[in-house]
C-alpha cells in the first residue's frame, strides 16, 4: 500500500515536471505562431501590408478589423534596422515583437510626437557599438534594443470609420524598414 | 517485475498528468496578473516583456500577436455580467461607460478568433462611428437579427467572444481598481 502511494507520489511529481517543461518548451516548438504564419507572406526587412481579416480568412486570430496593418519581418544579422512609419490621420502605433511573439516595445503617434515615427532597431551588441556622442547628440533619434535577432515590427493605423480605411492603408504604404549596414 | 511495473505505471501517470495539465491551462487561457472589470478581463502583462510562461505558450499556440502596453489594452468577455455564456442565438445589450482612451474598438469573434460572417459585413464598432444619445451614452445590441441603432450581428453562431480594445489609454499594468476602468455592462435580453 505504502509502496503504491510512493509510486503515485513520484508520478505526480514527475507529472509536474512534464507540465512545466512542456509549457516552457512550447513557444520554441510552436509551428503556427505569428512569426511562422508570416514567413510565407512576408519578405525579410521590408514593410508589407497584411490582408485585412475577413470572416473567411485571417492571417492571425483576434486581429482588429478597424485597423490597417503592415508588418516588417526583421533579421538584424546584417546590421541595425531603420523604421520610418508616417502617422495617419487618426491613430498609428508601432509594436515590436520577438521571434516568439513577446511584445517588448510599443509606441504610438502621440508618444512619438511628430509626423512620422522614426526608430532605429538594433541588437544590444550593435547598440554598444554606436558612438556615445552620436547617441547623445541625436536626441530625436530613438534607439530600440531587440532582445532577439529576428522578430516582427507591426505598424497599425486606425480607420475610425470604414470609409477611412483606404486613407489608413495609404499611410501604411509609405512605411519603410531597411537595414543600415555596419560601418 | 514489480519495479518494472511500478515505474511503467508511474511514467504513464506522469505523462498523462503533465500533458493534461498543459493542455488544460493552454485551452482555458490561464495567465497571471489579470484585470477583471465586470464580465471583461484583460492581461496587461501579456503585452510586455513581463509576460508569464503560460501566456507565452498560449499565444505561441494560437498564433496571435498581443496588444503592446504602449499601444493599448484588450479586454475579453466570454459571458454576460450574470455569467451566462455568449450564445449567438440570444440578444445581449451592452451599455455604460468606457475608461479614458483616445480610441476604442469592440469586435465580435468566434472562439478561435475569426470574424463572423453576416449580411451587413459588420464585425464591430469604433468609438468614432458608434451612435450615441444626447448625453453621449451608447447602447449596442448584440443580436442575430437586425436591430435599430448600434446592431452588432452574431451570425447566429453557438458561441462568440467580444474584445474591447482601448488605444492610448492610462489603463494598464498599474491599474488596480475598477473605478479607473469602468467597463460597459452586458445584459442578456432573451433568446430566439
Amino acid at each position: 500500500m505504502i509502496r503504491a502511494l510512493m509510486w503515485l507520489l513520484a508520478a505526480i511529481l514527475l507529472g509536474g515536471v512534464v507540465h512545466l517543461s512542456t509549457v516552457l518548451a512550447l513557444p520554441q516548438a510552436a509551428k503556427e505562431d505569428a512569426y511562422s504564419r508570416l514567413v510565407a507572406l512576408t519578405p525579410v526587412n521590408r514593410v508589407v501590408p497584411l490582408p485585412a481579416p475577413t470572416a473567411d480568412s485571417t492571417v492571425m486570430p483576434f486581429m482588429d478589423p478597424a485597423f490597417a496593418a503592415a508588418v516588417c519581418r526583421y533579421d538584424l544579422t546584417g546590421g541595425s534596422l531603420k523604421l520610418i512609419a508616417p502617422v495617419s490621420q487618426a491613430y498609428t502605433s508601432v509594436t515590436f515583437y520577438t521571434r516568439n511573439s513577446v511584445a517588448y516595445y510599443a509606441i504610438n503617434d502621440r508618444a512619438a510626437g511628430r509626423r512620422s515615427i522614426e526608430l532605429d532597431l538594433m541588437t544590444p551588441a550593435q547598440h554598444a557599438q554606436v558612438p556615445e556622442e552620436e547617441d547623445v547628440t541625436a536626441a530625436d533619434r530613438l534607439i530600440i534594443e531587440s532582445p532577439s535577432t529576428r522578430g516582427l515590427v507591426v505598424v497599425r493605423a486606425l480607420a475610425p470609420e470604414p470609409g477611412l480605411m483606404a486613407a489608413a492603408r495609404g499611410a501604411l504604404a509609405r512605411a519603410t524598414c531597411s537595414i543600415q549596414p555596419v560601418q | 517485475m514489480r519495479l518494472l511495473f511500478g515505474s511503467f505505471f508511474t511514467l504513464l501517470i506522469a505523462a498523462a498528468l503533465g500533458l493534461g495539465a498543459t493542455w488544460f491551462t493552454l485551452t482555458r487561457g490561464v495567465a497571471f496578473g489579470s484585470l477583471t472589470v465586470g464580465a471583461w478581463t484583460a492581461w496587461p502583462k501579456t503585452g510586455s516583456v513581463d509576460i508569464d510562461p503560460y501566456a507565452r505558450a498560449s499565444i505561441a499556440r494560437s498564433g496571435e500577436l498581443p496588444t503592446g502596453v504602449g499601444d493599448g489594452i484588450s479586454f475579453y468577455a466570454h459571458t454576460d455580467d450574470a455569467g451566462q455564456n455568449f450564445d449567438g442565438r440570444c440578444t445581449f445589450a451592452i451599455s455604460g461607460m468606457t475608461p479614458a482612451a483616445r480610441y476604442w474598438t469592440v469586435t465580435l469573434y468566434d472562439p478561435e478568433g475569426r470574424l463572423v460572417a453576416n449580411t451587413i459585413d459588420r464585425h464591430g464598432f469604433t468609438s468614432d462611428e458608434i451612435v450615441r444619445d444626447n448625453d453621449g451614452r451608447f447602447s449596442i445590441a448584440v443580436a442575430p437579427l437586425a436591430r435599430p441603432g448600434n446592431w452588432l450581428p452574431t451570425g447566429g453562431i453557438e458561441q462568440f467572444v467580444l474584445v474591447w480594445r482601448l488605444y492610448d489609454t492610462p489603463i494598464g499594468v498599474a491599474t488596480r481598481t475598477t473605478k479607473e476602468g469602468p467597463m460597459p455592462a452586458i445584459v442578456r435580453k432573451g433568446c430566439s
